[in-house]
């Protein structure tokens, strides 16, 4: 047996081995790359603090849109059309502005309501909190948060859909009342679909939160900037900034992995 | 059939012209029907007559628009007290349930548990039993229907077969005074209905009251105390099995049985 010869498979190989060669030449001779900055400041102080920043607005902002969105999402389901109808205008306002705006917005909030009290007649004030002390990583957290729920709502009503309408039914038939049947029947299978979309949206996230130093808010990118605006080194800590985000990345990767595999159970034969 | 003594004096269900509607369909046009304690009793009818409706109605899975249905003397759905019925809170409902089993077509299983879990979930969530309690209860219902062996098996690895007996287990778990089938059989290949119905047949023997909606005629005839022969929302004809599916009185039920046996 001859097997055919696949030639213009052996010319593209040929031409992308080319270019990927050209590339990591110019890259490491290109003295403009400066790779002994970028080692100097890959683990320099500044950095890993704005890496701690980026990590904990992720993780944070992840956690309370899922909280929200869930919220979001039973309501939107619900049989009530005002909590439907008050669902679905949240929806259609944080998904239609640009996050970018509603940061700015947020964090400016204070030339709109210098003063946040919430007090009831008779009891008295219960909270309060003026709108200038709102911290650059305040409005980010609100900022992102509320931006990213709107997304979640849609993720966790598709988990939900999914889910069929016997299960419900059954657990309902079984005596359940309504949030266990939601807790304990629909919503762990409705997170197989939901958790490889919410590990995306996590990534996602990752890189979003680098839009937050526009509000000078000291997470990853900021704090490169920081440091190039007085060494002018530019390029070098983009690439440090790159590589910390890549390497996060990689991480969360890694364990969407083995979570969707762990919620997988009951679908081997399934997939 | 059964050799039960009835103690209470009101039957195990009591339907008093029920009407149910689908929007502008109706789908229930005024169904009467008593079973007994200990009682087997099979709804048989073409597709869109309402018999599986009816079924839901017993455990207010479906609510009625007029009529008066009851479960063990207390009305489905609503609770007396003086002379005005009140509708029940879903926890109140819930509980209702609770003592009502019902083995759906589709089996329905939870599908993130194993066969073991989706039987104890009842015992534990619904009658807050002890753990280890309710894994010896399910294990021993898992037992009575041939399948303790796959008690770790997902339902994604059981056969129809087999996954419909787990949920008959199920529903054995809580243990219910009244067991509804809708369309058991309907959904499994032809050579896994005869373990289904061995299933549900010792069920019967046992004096458990069942209300069974199937097209399985020779399980009704066999097993049935009662068939109710169920056409365009309305009771056709009822009686003991043998005479109803031996010997049918109404031309629609003739015809009925005449295209299916």
């Amino acid at each position: 047996m001859v097997r055919r010869r696949a030639y213009g498979r052996w010319f593209a190989d040929a031409v992308l081995v080319l270019i990927v060669l050209g590339l990591i030449w110019t890259s490491a001779t290109n003295p403009n790359f400066q790779w002994d900055v970028v080692f100097q400041y890959l683990t320099h102080q500044m950095i890993l603090g704005g890496l701690v920043t980026t990590l904990q607005l992720t993780v944070l902002t992840m956690v309370i849109a899922s909280v929200i969105g869930v919220v979001l999402a039973l309501m939107i389901i619900s049989d009530d059309p005002w909590l439907r109808g008050v669902a679905e205008a949240y929806k259609w306002l944080f998904r239609g502005t640009p996050l970018l705006v509603q940061l700015i917005f947020w964090f400016n909030i204070s030339a709109l309501y210098p003063k946040i009290s919430l007090s009831i007649a008779g009891v008295g004030e219960l909270f309060s909190f003026s709108g200038n002390s709102i911290t650059p990583f305040m409005a980010a957290l609100l900022g992102l948060s509320l931006h990213e729920s709107a997304y979640m709502a849609e993720i966790v009503r598709g988990g939900v859909m999914a889910v069929g309408h016997g299960q419900g039914e059954a657990a309902k038939a079984m005596g359940m009342k309504p949030m266990q049947t939601f807790g304990r029947i629909v919503l762990p299978q409705a997170l197989r679909v939901i958790v490889p979309a919410t590990g995306n949206q996590v990534i996602l996230m990752l890189k979003t939160t680098s839009l937050v130093s526009v509000i000078a808010l000291p997470e990853l990118l900021y704090s490169a900037q920081a440091i190039y605006s007085r060494t002018f080194e530019i390029i070098p800590l983009l690439i440090v900034a790159s590589c910390w985000y890549l390497a996060v990345c990689s991480i969360l990767g890694v364990g969407q992995y083995y979570l969707e595999r762990r919620l997988g159970r009951g679908h081997k034969s399934k997939r | 059939m059964t050799n039960q003594t009835v103690i209470a004096t009101h039957p195990m269900v009591e339907a008093r012209n029920i009407q149910k509607s689908f929007g502008t369909v109706e789908v229930l046009k005024g169904i009467d029907m008593v079973v007994d304690r200990g009682e087997v009793v099979c709804l048989i009818g073409p597709s869109g007559s309402g018999k599986s409706t009816f079924l839901r109605c017993i455990n207010h899975l479906e609510t009625i628009n007029a009529g008066m249905m009851s479960v063990d003397g207390e009305p489905v759905g609503y609770e007396k007290r003086g002379n005005l019925l009140y509708e029940l809170r879903e926890s109140q409902a819930a509980a209702r349930r609770a003592q009502i089993g019902m083995v759906f077509q589709h089996f329905n299983l939870f599908e993130h548990k194993t066969a073991l879990k989706n039987v104890m979930e009842g015992p534990v969530v619904v009658r807050r039993m002890r753990r280890s309690r309710a894994k010896e209860l399910a294990m021993a219902q898992l037992e009575k229907v041939g399948l303790a062996h796959k008690a770790d098996a997902y339902p994604s690895e059981l056969s129809g077969g087999q996954q419909q007996r787990v949920a008959i287990a199920r529903a054995l778990a809580m243990e219910p005074k009244l067991l509804l089938f809708d369309e058991p059989t309907s959904a499994l290949d032809p050579e896994l209905v005869g373990e289904v119905l061995e299933t549900m047949r010792a069920l019967a023997r046992e004096g458990m009251t069942m209300v069974v909606v199937t097209h399985e005629m020779s399980f009704a005839r066999d097993v049935a105390d009662r068939v109710v022969f169920m056409d365009g929302g309305v009771v056709v004809e009822s009686g003991p099995s043998r005479d109803v599916i031996g010997n049918p009185q109404n031309a629609r039920t003739r015809e009925f049985l005449g295209n299916v046996l």
